[in-house]
């Protein structure tokens, strides 16, 4: 039993087929529970008053649109490795889930920022980085579309998702360099004593948890979507080679 | 190798190869910023810098498409795949080739232009420095992405999202470079950060673009 088992498409959608629910179902209640608990139970910060509360959002959001892409970098080495179809198909199916983390990122900020900053954009370092964060997506989305044959696809975004990561990494280094920002450091580390106040910090983890979990859910549906989409068009593509015969 | 890039430059010098088209871009670009921002020749000072940098930049950007494409047409690419050289050497020489005959004229022509800016006078070394040591990584991000966009009917657009954000740390080094030369407060770091960025993407993306170039070969 080797987990490469799951690359089988059959298996893949065998087994995730039952989780999936589960995964939405428990992704709501973390959301919903944690934007309830964060936006009625919790006290308005002393100096930032209730626009604390866009954290339950944003700092999530920002997390996933990171961590989606580095889940694409690991799926994409996977697809150059092992070439397992599956791999490749799940590191397509979530870049617009990426995108979408990533502008869901840029616009609670935005929305937090003028109040606080008295500015809807500052060319700070790291709204710069997910700006291009933002385009490395689009350009991979393009990729992806731009060419038919599927396998040429994948190979090629597989390519450019690693040189991207390189250059994304870089450009984060070269902004900071480029400019000081307003952005506060880190709200969540593993080695600091205290991250955020006890009272924000637990629904923070619990709207993380939940964001994780739309994550997975999302990514299992489409990559099943994806298959599906391929097996159909091998179905017609087959159907289509036999048409004639039997016209004759 | 020698033989392939000489013959990549003479293509590209003669009729019909692009070259001279580059320059008349950057000059034309250069010359807009000032119908668009006004003469005044203290806003023109303090932008210069960064008009000279991402105006080569685009003037970069405009001939990497006839990097792979020309050969791509004609199918002597798959004659130089079978070649004895190595992939990653033919992609090296062809951004060599495309550096030869855009980066360093871009280079040469950026003092010129400096004038027309009002660029301050301790900028120009700068100027020249950064362009001289930040085009060769231009190129060479360039020539990946043509070499992952060859096969593509019109790979020209798509090329230019893909390869513009790879562009984003060489151009704020660059154009930071100039700028702190202009002021004169230590320079040579983000020189020196550019230096490092160039010699890196020498290093390493010609084996991803002779990546691609299998894969799109196939």
């Amino acid at each position: 039993m080797s987990i490469w088992e799951y690359a089988n498409p059959k298996k893949f959608i065998a087994t995730t087929t039952p989780v999936i629910p589960w995964l939405f179902a428990a992704a709501g209640v973390a959301i919903v529970g944690a934007l309830i608990w964060g936006f009625f139970f919790t006290p308005d910060d002393y100096r930032q008053g209730s626009t604390v509360k866009i954290i339950y959002l944003h700092v999530p959001s920002a997390m996933m649109a990171i961590n989606t892409w580095v889940m694409m970098l690991v799926a994409s080495l996977i697809w150059l490795v092992r070439r397992h179809h599956v791999s490749a198909l799940a590191a397509r199916a979530a870049a617009p889930v990426g995108i979408v983390m990533t502008l869901l990122a840029l616009f609670t900020g935005a929305i937090w920022g003028q109040p606080m900053w008295g500015t809807w954009w500052a060319w700070d370092p790291r709204l710069t980085s997910f700006l291009i964060l933002f385009l490395f997506y689009l350009g991979y989305v393009a990729l992806w579309q731009a060419i038919d044959d599927p396998d040429t696809a994948a190979d090629l975004t597989a390519v450019l998702c690693i040189v991207g990561s390189v250059f994304a990494v870089l450009s984060r280094y070269a902004v900071l360099f480029w400019n000081q920002g307003l952005h506060q450091g880190a709200s969540l580390s593993l080695d600091a004593e205290e991250n955020v106040a006890d009272v924000f910090y637990y629904p923070l983890l619990l709207s993380l948890a939940g964001f994780v979990l739309l994550f997975l859910a999302l990514v299992l549906l489409r990559t099943q979507t994806e298959i599906r989409v391929r097996r159909t068009r091998a179905l017609l593509a087959r159907s289509r080679r036999a048409a004639p015969e039997a016209r004759a | 190798m020698i033989a392939l890039l000489l013959r990549d430059m003479t293509l590209a010098v003669r009729a019909g190869g692009g070259f001279g088209l580059g320059l008349a871009f950057f000059l034309i670009v250069v010359v807009l910023v000032p119908f668009g921002v006004g003469p005044e020749a203290a806003v023109l000072t303090r932008i210069a810098p960064g008009i000279l940098w991402v105006a080569a930049l685009l003037a970069a950007l405009l001939s990497l498409d006839r990097i792979f494409a020309l050969d791509w047409e004609d199918g002597s690419l798959p004659l130089l795949a079978t070649s004895p050289l190595p992939l990653e050497a033919v992609a090296l020489m062809k951004a060599l080739a495309h550096w030869v005959t855009t980066g360093l004229p871009l280079t040469l022509a950026a003092p010129v232009l400096g004038f027309l800016l009002t660029l301050a006078p301790e900028a120009y070394v700068w100027l020249l420095a950064s362009l001289a040591l930040g085009t060769p990584a231009l190129s060479m991000i360039g020539t990946f992405g043509a070499a992952l966009t060859v096969g593509l009917r019109r790979g020209g657009l798509l090329m230019s999202l893909l390869v513009l954000p790879l562009y984003v740390p060489t151009l704020i080094f660059g154009a930071e470079a100039v700028r702190r030369g202009a002021e004169g407060t230590g320079a040579t770091t983000p020189l020196l950060f550019m230096a490092g960025i160039t010699f890196g993407t020498i290093a390493l993306l010609p084996f991803a673009a002779a990546a691609a170039l299998r894969v799109n070969l196939r």
